[in-house]
């Protein structure tokens, strides 16, 4: 590989074995995050594909495209996939990887061999949960597996459970190494809080999969045991007590939600002061509600039982609590903006995609007090007012965090770069039929229109129409946004080793890194966003 | 001044090259047991709830359970325990010989606890106390059973007890086994000369580990055998 200066160097890629075995033997961060990111992308363009299905269904009020039974199995499968598939490895398991040991001046994770194998048990969770897809009955449940009907029933409920638990543990295992990696690794010089935003982020969504996840793992094994065995630990029919085990999973499922979209807030805390060259508004702000929110999180998760039968006083307290978390959320956004305001801004793809984030999260988070507010949930539970809520967080949330950093460390893992028109455009198309897609949801839902049915009444077939429309244009922008990155990842213009300016570590060192990132290790003299104190004008050697 | 400060740290920082750091190697572990503390904390979570409205019948079911074989056992894990602490000090004292016979040792008391449960188990299921067994609450027969004559069969929430009392102490025993191995390999490392005096983190996050599988049983034996 050539630098732009001409300079002659051995990347990544060249290093180590060539080839497929080459790669999945690799204990390289960075070959491990890109294995990561094949395989998520592969998995999500599937879910993608069960979704369209969905909505192609829902495009009139009769069911007439799939059986009934069949559109159960595609909803949960399209949720098992996207949670434990997409969502939550997401972020960490991809940039967290590639990125996020460099911004710390590290040469790898504490663990190189068990972050492979982390990988090998994603793969090997994903591979049982695709199988029910050939194995006998798909899955009927939903993602949460609720029982007594999860026990109930015949279908493959059991595979799907324990490829969850699979997954649980590949995911506890990333949060470990990350852990570990952030208390021993950072580079001489750097304190804790002269951590890059996204580093600290991704430490407080370590310790959420390493409290939380567990709790889902024995949770979904004793609902295997319920079923292999015919014993009855949640199965009233026998005693058991059903909302026992929502109970247990939404203790980890609700800081689930807290995996999936902190790494995002951390991703968005890099990309805002990089384009708008200004140092970030707020960072201890935005690193303790990182933790804060990590810590609340975890007392929120009664929210999804208001109609299960809680007691009175359980649902004001997990009521007022959800109000409560609220709060860092909100801490951040202000943060952000604040960071904007009055910056040089460089409306670049990576922050369009973080704009859309702020957007989209806004309307997913106050859609998610209304549906934490008690006498509003009774109302709106089990609607679509839910599904467009929680599409809002995870897919406005997470996705567009995700694919912002895509954008944004792309030149970094390709060391080339893609066209910004074709980049925006493709936003703007997935940006349009995100909203057609998502909104008719929150307006069904408050009208009434019930969740996980194949048909409907015909009064709803109006926004019905135009969400699948909307899908549609989503689907195109996502397909031309994937399509312009891969093009550019073999055709795009070379670049350098810091196209964005940014300051910290990884923008330090070559496009695409060496094997063991940095020559020397490098010794940390200023903060990661200090713009105030850095002219930037200034070529990179002069600056110091 | 700067340079010389500068040159040290880097050479603190060149440990992390070799994969030596066992500060970091142990955190991991620690880690690693937060999460098994909250992997059996399920269990245990769901063991109070059903205690909590059925205490009666969980005391019924518990007297069937032997609490001398139960504190032959406590006894045993905790001596085991005590020869792992131990045999990490003689690493440090540099007797290997000795920290190999200590760990030996443990894995004697493995083995004789799990025998006892081998027996304890097997006896329960002589008596028909197992799930799918036609005096056991659930399954498709055993649930017909059951509604025919119901003065057979346990009420279930005593199956619940057994129920929970399988997993537990069944989740516990594969981290008996799985903690052995571990004191295993770390007795070839030893004798490999892997592990020695001046290098003995994994011996230590073995017994660690090993301590973790104690301190749960301390909690199992008075929650099954004794209230």
């Amino acid at each position: 590989m050539k630098e732009l200066d001409g300079t002659e160097y051995v990347s990544f890629y060249e290093s180590g074995k060539k080839g497929f075995i080459g790669w999945i033997t690799s204990t390289d961060h960075k070959r491990i995050g890109l294995l990561y990111f094949y395989s998520l992308t592969a998995f999500f363009l599937t879910a993608v594909m069960l979704g369209l299905v969905m909505r192609l269904e829902l495009l009139t009020p009769e069911g007439n495209l799939v059986e009934p039974q069949t559109y159960n199995g595609i909803f949960t499968l399209h949720g098992v996939m996207m949670i434990f598939l997409f969502v939550i490895p997401g972020i960490p398991a991809v940039f967290g990887n590639i990125a996020m040991p460099i911004m710390i001046g590290a040469k790898d994770v504490a663990f190189p061999r068990l972050n492979l194998m982390s990988w090998y048990m994603y793969v090997a969770g994903a591979f049982i949960a695709l199988s029910t897809l050939v194995v006998g009955e798909l899955p009927d449940t939903g993602w949460t597996f609720y029982a007594p009907y999860s026990v109930e029933m015949g279908n493959n409920v059991i595979l799907a459970a324990l490829a969850a638990f699979i997954l649980g543990f590949s995911s506890i295992l990333t949060g470990l190494n990350f852990l570990t990696t952030i208390h021993r690794l950072r580079a001489p010089g750097m304190k804790w809080f002269d951590m890059p935003l996204f580093a600290w982020a991704l430490y407080a969504t370590g310790w959420i999969q390493l409290l939380a996840t567990p709790v889902v793992g024995i949770t979904l094994l004793m609902l295997v045991a319920e079923k292999a065995l015919g014993v009855g630990l949640f199965d009233p029919a026998l005693g058991g007590d059903p909302v026992l085990y929502q109970h247990l999973f939404w203790i980890y499922s609700h800081p689930a939600v807290y995996i999936m979209v902190l790494p995002g807030m951390g991703v968005v805390s890099e990309i805002i002061p990089v384009f708008a060259k200004r140092k970030i508004f707020g960072y201890k702000a935005i690193a303790y509600s990182s933790l804060a929110i990590a810590f609340v999180g975890y007392f929120v998760w009664g929210h999804h039982m208001y109609t299960s039968g809680m007691s009175g006083p359980a649902r004001v307290i997990f009521s007022v609590l959800t109000f409560l978390v609220a709060i860092p959320s909100a801490i951040k956004v202000f943060n952000w903006l604040a960071t904007l305001y009055k910056g040089s801004i460089d409306l670049g793809a990576p922050l369009l995609y973080t704009l859309g984030f702020i957007f989209l999260f806004l309307i997913g988070g106050l859609t998610g007090l209304v549906n934490g507010a008690l006498a509003a949930d009774i109302h709106l539970h089990d609607t679509y007012f839910v599904v467009g809520h929680f599409h809002y967080v995870m897919f406005g949330g997470t996705g567009y965090a995700f694919f912002a950093a895509m954008h944004y460390w792309f030149p970094k893992i390709t060391g080339r770069v893609y066209s910004q028109s074709a980049a925006k455009t493709a936003f703007w198309v997935q940006f349009v039929g995100f909203n057609m897609l998502y909104f008719p949801m929150l307006i069904l839902g408050m009208m009434g229109m019930p969740r996980r049915y194949y048909s409907y009444l015909p009064e709803f077939e109006f926004w019905n129409q135009v969400s699948t429309l909307g899908s549609w244009v989503m689907v195109a922008g996502l397909l031309a946004m994937f399509g312009i990155l891969a093009r550019a990842w073999n055709h795009g213009e070379r670049v350098g080793r810091n196209p964005w300016g940014g300051l910290t570590l990884e923008w330090t060192v070559e496009s695409p890194p060496t094997l063991f990132n940095f020559a020397k290790i490098p010794v940390v003299s200023h903060g990661p966003y200090d713009y105030d104190k850095i002219d930037m004008t200034q070529p990179e050697e002069a600056r110091a | 001044m700067a340079q010389a400060a500068e040159l040290h740290l880097t050479e603190a920082h060149a440990e992390h090259d070799e994969h030596r750091d066992d500060i970091g190697s142990k955190l991991g572990m620690w880690f690693f047991l937060f999460t098994e503390i909250l992997l059996f904390g399920g269990l245990f979570i769901v063991y109070s709830v059903y205690r909590f409205k059925h205490a009666e019948a969980f005391a019924t079911a518990s007297a069937e359970l032997d609490v001398f074989i139960g504190t032959i056992n406590t006894l045993v894990l905790i001596t085991s325990s005590m020869t792992v602490a131990m045999s990490i000090s003689a690493i440090q004292r540099k007797k290997p010989r000795l920290a190999i016979n200590l760990l030996w040792f443990t894995i004697f008391c493995a083995g004789v606890f799990m025998f006892n449960k081998y027996f304890e188990w097997g006896h329960k299921f002589d008596h028909g106390i197992y799930p799918g067994s036609s005096i056991f609450p659930g399954g498709s027969t055993a649930r017909e059973a059951w509604q025919v004559t119901p003065s057979e069969v346990f009420a279930p929430a005593e199956g619940m007890f057994f129920v929970l009392y399988y997993l537990m102490t069944g989740l516990h025993g594969l981290h008996v086994i799985i903690g052995s191995i571990f004191i295993i390999v770390i007795i070839a490392k030893i004798k490999r000369g892997t592990q020695s005096h001046d290098n003995f983190a994994q011996h230590e996050n073995a017994g660690l580990y090993w301590h973790l599988v104690d301190l749960i049983w301390i909690y199992l034996f008075p929650l099954m055998y004794l209230i």
